[in-house]
């Protein structure tokens, strides 16, 4: 990580503990240069971009598997993921709050498009794995795996809740979500829906079998 | 699935989701700078983030991102991050 910055000097190695005026001059220098006109932006824009770069290539690198039989290269998927990370980015600089460094801020909009970048390649030649005319089969089986009497027993009642509790929707969700793990990016696309309102919809489903099994299941 | 995940007691635990309050995947994309700067400097990221934790543990996506943003800070911490 360089110093974006030339006049502002890091603490040494540990950015969470840089010093607190440098960690705001730091910020203060990227949102002003950021929101600046001509020549200036352009290239604060280039420094993050290459930060951000950076950023993406090190969490594909960590989801290889996951994208590696796409058949596309590792630079072209970091550029693509830096490049989305950035608009976004630059559509929310009046989100940043002066709370962590600039960088840090930073890197989390390229973590998050590279990583459901990979998730997507992961996914993009697969049917949702699980059906409505599957989940009573699943509902079924799962609890047939090897357990102790107390955690069968609760499993089975919670399976059971999935199918006399949960409207339909939630129902789909949970068991997409849960049993069959589709990741909640790669749903919410194939749902046509955003990742909060799914995990809303699952947490409401959670409530309600937890409602159920009471407060045994609250460990 | 994995083995890990099969065992019927993390199936359970994933089915009922965290219990308490827990934020939703926006307000968690929102802070998770600032509860993996608090998380690394030791602090009390927790107390400071309330909800963020639960979250962690409902939303596997999100415990992804939240390991890798980690991972990249200490990464960084040590060594510069490859060209
Ligand atoms: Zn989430």
């Amino acid at each position: 990580m360089s110093n974006p910055v030339g006049s502002v000097k890091r603490g040494p190695h540990d950015p969470t503990r840089a010093h607190p005026g440098s960690r705001q001059a730091e910020a203060e220098a990227w949102l002003q240069s950021l929101r600046s006109g001509g020549r200036e932006r352009e290239d604060a824009a280039a420094r993050l971009d290459g930060l951000l770069v950076k950023a993406a290539r090190f969490e594909l690198l960590r989801r290889r598997a996951q994208w590696n039989r796409s058949g596309e290269s590792l630079d072209d998927l970091a550029v693509q993921s830096a490049d989305s990370a950035l608009s976004a980015l630059l559509s929310k600089l009046d989100h940043y709050r002066f709370e962590s460094r600039f960088t840090t801020w930073a890197y989390k909009f390229a973590i998050l498009e590279a990583a459901q970048l990979a998730r997507r390649r992961a996914w993009q030649e697969r049917e949702l794995p699980i059906g409505p005319e599957e989940w009573d089969r699943l509902a079924e089986s799962t609890p047939e795996l090897a357990a102790g009497v107390a955690v069968r027993d609760q499993l089975r009642r919670v399976m059971r809740a999935i199918q006399t509790q949960l409207s339909a929707h939630q129902r789909e969700v949970l068991t997409e979500l849960v049993l069959a793990e589709v990741p909640i990016d790669v749903l919410a696309e194939r749902l046509n829906t955003t990742r909060g309102a799914l995990y809303k919809t699952l947490h409401d489903a959670r409530r309600k079998l937890r409602d159920v099994v009471g407060s045994e299941a609250d460990d | 699935m994995t083995d890990q995940r099969q065992t019927p007691d993390h199936l359970l635990r994933r089915l009922l989701g965290p219990a308490g309050p827990e934020l939703g995947c926006e307000e968690c994309f929102e802070l998770l700078d600032v509860y993996v700067e608090a998380e690394l400097a030791g602090a009390d990221a927790h107390g400071r983030i309330p909800g963020m934790r639960a979250h962690l543990e409902g939303c596997p996506a999100c415990a992804e991102e939240h390991d890798s943003l980690r991972e990249l800070l200490s990464a960084a911490e040590s060594t510069p991050l490859p060209a």
